[in-house]
């Protein structure tokens, strides 16, 4: 699973707040190349959680991306190549997605999360 | 495979996977170098497909393990990269800021009343772009309807009408092979809401 799908999903336990953004236990991370797009990138930027992104890179073991990041900064080759490697190259393979407010804890077993809720979640 | 029932689970043809990809992307430039959800993947024909067609992040959703260990193998003997979410697409915290473009065919409510509705009504609230899904002919006016009045869809269009080969899955399919008439739609839906407008 890349960080720009968990980016995405929030906890939507019945009762909860806030379920963004899911914390992250990390048990296995791959990762995998994949072709560099600019204006991928560039559209992207400003449709991301930045924190939570940053968080959950640093979850997995990449610590390159700045703390806080501004549209200026898609000049640099440097950080689009940063931002493009924590957004699309790492993959969380073994571990869970945890709800911030409950601490429930949402397997991820081959990248794959299992965010179903159980009867009295809904 | 065992296939559950109330679920509905019919894999979509190659054919109806690559009309349905091949007109989102050269008609309407939905898919290459797009975020793509496929939901109710099933086995991921139309993310994989989608995928093949340089979408640039494609996520399959579906409630089924099983479906999603085949998809799954199937990416993985295709050396396509596809992300799978293994949840009920109705209750599923999903943000409306990263998915371009929604694929998706839905039960066709057949068992569950509404199923395909519910599909709809998610997709057009998380897609930022289009919504691509197949229903039944038969149901023609009701969708549209519904997805102007009720789902948030700026247009509801029949792009083409399908034959959809239902094939004798299961033991209360009396004939060996029914075929079925159905809609590709193309919805648009009303806000945009990405950040930089």
């Amino acid at each position: 699973m890349r960080l720009l799908t968990h980016n995405m999903l929030s906890s939507n336990i019945k009762g909860v707040t806030n379920g963004f953004p899911l914390l992250i236990e990390a048990v296995k991370v791959v990762e995998k190349e994949v072709d560099f797009n600019e204006d991928f990138l560039k559209n992207m930027f400003v449709k991301v959680e930045w924190k939570a992104l940053v968080e959950a890179s640093r979850t997995l073991g990449y610590t390159e991306l700045p703390e806080s990041a501004e549209a200026s900064m898609l000049d640099s080759d440097e950080f689009l190549r940063k931002f493009h490697h924590a957004l699309l190259e790492l993959h969380l393979e073994d571990g869970a997605l945890v709800c911030p407010e409950t601490g429930r804890k949402f397997p991820v077993s081959k990248g794959i999360p299992n965010m179903l809720l159980h009867e009295d979640e809904v | 495979m065992a296939k559950q029932i109330e679920l509905e689970q019919y894999p979509t043809g190659p054919h109806i996977a690559s009309r349905l990809l091949y007109t989102a992307e050269n008609s309407f430039g939905d898919v290459t170098d797009k975020v793509v959800a496929d939901f109710g993947c099933g086995c991921g024909t139309l993310g994989l497909a989608a995928a093949l067609l340089g979408a640039e992040h494609v996520i399959g959703f579906d409630i089924d393990a099983e479906s999603i260990e085949i998809a799954y193998s199937n990416a993985d003997e295709l050396e396509l990269d596809m992300d799978f979410v293994q949840c009920d697409i109705r209750n599923l915290g999903l943000s409306d800021r990263n998915i371009d473009t929604v694929v998706m065919n839905p039960p066709f409510g057949t068992r569950k009343k509404g199923a395909d509705m519910e599909f709809l009504s998610v997709a057009l609230k998380v897609a930022s772009q289009a919504v691509y899904s197949l229903h039944k002919t038969t149901t023609r006016d009701h969708i549209k309807r519904t997805a102007l009045r009720d789902y948030n869809a700026r247009s509801a269009e029949v792009v083409c009408e399908l034959r959809f080969d239902v094939p004798q899955l299961y033991k209360f399919h009396k004939k060996k092979e029914v075929d079925v008439a159905v809609d590709l739609w193309r919805f648009v839906p009303k806000t945009d809401r990405s950040k930089d407008s």
